[in-house]
């Protein structure tokens, strides 16, 4: 069994980013990029489904600029076998990266892609579903637990009421959630190891594929900022403020 | 212009996230059609008949569209996608599981999580986190929206007779299936609809400690919530957590309780109406978003906070 992971290089998500001063944009000049980290979990999930022997080859992939590069070589290091990068100068949306993904897909032929339920840049939540749709593949998002067979895939979800299990026909797309499990770090000697490990990059233009952006951003704004508030010296105080003054409690 | 909504229900009620997204439905202007899909519905018809701001209903009642699965349903609103210019769902699990495969179906890149309606073509998104809005204009033939349904009132239902229109169910696509589903089961009002939130964090300690906030939130009729690190210590289950990743909430009341306010959580309540936080740490970020701060042990403050309500 193959596994496509799909990565995209974000935000360090520790980062909070602010607008450009003409607000044209947000402004990522000089902030720490990093593995997205719903992507690490996904990589982390395939990874152990080799480990015991379940799957026989993970491969990365990743499309986006030529610095993406680092964050396959991290994906290597944490247990990918190869890496692909379709490398891109502009900003694909996700409908656009999905249909390059599906030409991967199409080349690779894996049998499980698991993805990250959301890239927190845009916090979007779209790839592995619009992948799906393409590929005509079963789906399941917001995995917290992973179940293979030879022909099926059960997937445990986490959904606003609770979770739901389903069984999903193979190929089959998983996007992952927080407590799929925790993701390792990159130890030395595999940082070293990687750096040998095969990573292939093709330019977007081979794919002859239609990716031009089909919306607009008009502008980036901070929130509206909340009022300074005021610290109260005791329960009674807090209770009294709450009654009377922002009569949110009777 | 004609809109679609999907309608968010469990086969027996209409969740509320339904009507918020009726009202972003409203302002884009034009005709509002509910589909409402699923089995045994007559319940869920009769509710969505009385809805403000709909004019039509289209039916499908069949056992293929009891669990919602995606695949199927997808399916189902390709029928009917080319008659409408928009096509509209919550932001919840529901609305974010389905949507994308419509959007990538009829070739439309989908608008996330929109907080405002612009024009009928433009919206605010929260990005990074709620760290920025991003005014976005989509130039798609049919716009494919989720709405977060914290930032639209819920419409009114005062309506009546809507007529109702029944749709052919296509055949399932037999590539998934569903297995079971665990549904946490509370007497509390639902955490994304509650008029009072109580989250605990890290600083509960344990799953019994929640019992602290649990008695509050009776009192309050609140409902309870948590932080990723309170969920991910197993204190409380997956659906109480609040945050980027978790549910957006909005109450006119906010309580904080041993919640550090990382900037992951504050993503999921900081455009509540007042925000109270106590922490015993004074240099605690979730002060800086607070309206009314208590520096306090926890295991202090809480015992006097339900004895004075
Ligand atoms: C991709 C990603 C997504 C995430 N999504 C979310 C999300 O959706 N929601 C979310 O909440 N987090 C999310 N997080 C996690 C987030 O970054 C924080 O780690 C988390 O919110 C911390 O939870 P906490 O405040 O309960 O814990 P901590 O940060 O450990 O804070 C505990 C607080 O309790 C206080 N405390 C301890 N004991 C007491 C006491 N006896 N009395 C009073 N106060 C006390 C401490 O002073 C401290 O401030 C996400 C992280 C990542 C990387
Ligand atoms: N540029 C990209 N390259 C590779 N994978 C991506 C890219 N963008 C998104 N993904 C995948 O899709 C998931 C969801 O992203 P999004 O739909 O943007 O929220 C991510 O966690 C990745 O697994």
């Amino acid at each position: 069994m193959k596994i496509l992971v799909p990565i995209k290089r974000v935000v360090d998500y520790n980062v909070k980013v602010r607008p450009l001063s003409d607000n044209s944009d947000v402004d990522l000049n000089n902030v720490k990029m990093a593995v997205n980290p719903f992507c690490e979990i996904a990589l982390e999930e395939a990874v152990r489904l080799k480990e015991s022997g379940q799957a026989s080859e993970v491969v990365a992939v990743s499309v986006g600029k030529s610095e993406s590069q680092e964050q396959l070589r991290t994906a290597l290091a944490l247990g990918a076998d190869r890496a692909t990068l379709v490398e891109s100068d502009s900003v694909l949306e996700p409908l656009a990266i999905s249909k390059v993904l599906k030409k991967v897909v199409e080349d690779e032929n894996p049998d499980l892609i698991i993805l990250g339920k959301q890239a927190i840049d845009g916090d979007n939540n779209q790839t592995g579903q619009m992948l799906a749709a393409l590929l005509d593949y079963p789906q399941a998002t917001n995995a917290s637990e992973v179940k293979l067979d030879s022909t099926n895939v059960e997937v445990t979800r986490e959904i606003d009421g609770g979770l739901q299990t389903l069984k999903l026909n193979v190929p089959a797309i998983i996007t992952t959630d927080l407590r799929l499990n925790e993701p390792r770090y990159a130890s030395l000697p595999n940082i070293m190891k990687a750096k040998k490990k095969e990573l292939n990059v093709i330019p977007l233009a081979d794919l002859g594929l239609d990716t031009t952006s089909r919306t607009e951003l008009l502008s980036v704004e901070l929130p509206p900022s909340r009022e300074a508030g005021v610290m109260v010296e005791s329960v009674d105080e807090l209770m009294d403020k709450l009654k009377n003054e922002a009569k949110v409690i009777q | 212009m004609s809109i679609l909504v999907i309608a968010e229900h469990d086969n027996n009620n209409l969740k509320a996230s339904t009507l918020n997204t009726v009202t972003a439905a409203s302002q884009l202007g034009g005709d509002v059609s509910l589909l409402v899909a699923g089995c045994n519905i007559e319940g869920v018809i009769n509710e969505s008949q009385t809805i403000d701001g709909v004019s039509k209903i289209i039916k499908c009642d069949n056992e293929i569209y009891k669990n919602f699965i995606a695949e199927d349903l997808s399916a189902l609103v390709m029928e009917i996608a080319d008659q409408h210019t928009h096509i509209l769902a919550p932001a919840t699990t529901f609305g974010k599981n389905l949507m994308p495969r419509v959007a990538a179906k009829i070739d439309s890149q989908q608008v996330s999580d929109i907080i405002s309606v612009e024009a009928d073509d433009t919206y605010k998104r929260p990005i990074y986190a709620g760290s920025c809005i991003a005014t976005v204009k989509s130039n798609d033939d049919i716009k494919v929206i989720t709405v977060r349904s914290t930032a639209f009132d819920a419409a009114g239902m005062s309506n009546s007779g809507v007529q109702v229109e029944e749709l052919q169910g296509t055949d399932s696509l037999g590539i998934s299936s569903f297995v079971s589903e665990e549904l946490a089961k509370s007497d509390r009002p639902e955490l994304t609809s509650a008029n009072i939130v109580i989250s605990g964090g890290r600083g509960m300690q344990s799953g019994d400690n929640f019992h602290l906030l649990d008695s509050i939130a009776d009192k309050l009729g609140a409902a309870v919530g948590a932080s990723r690190a309170a969920v991910d210590a197993g204190f409380v289950p997956n659906d109480y957590q609040v945050g980027q990743t978790g549910k957006i909430v909005a109450p006119d009341l906010y309580i904080a309780v041993g919640i550090s306010g990382a900037i992951q959580h504050l993503a999921g309540m900081k455009d509540s109406k007042v925000i109270v936080a106590i922490n015993k740490d004074e240099d605690a970020p979730i002060f800086q978003v607070a309206d009314y701060g208590l520096v306090a042990d926890l295991f202090t403050a809480l015992p006097e906070l339900e004895s004075s309500i």
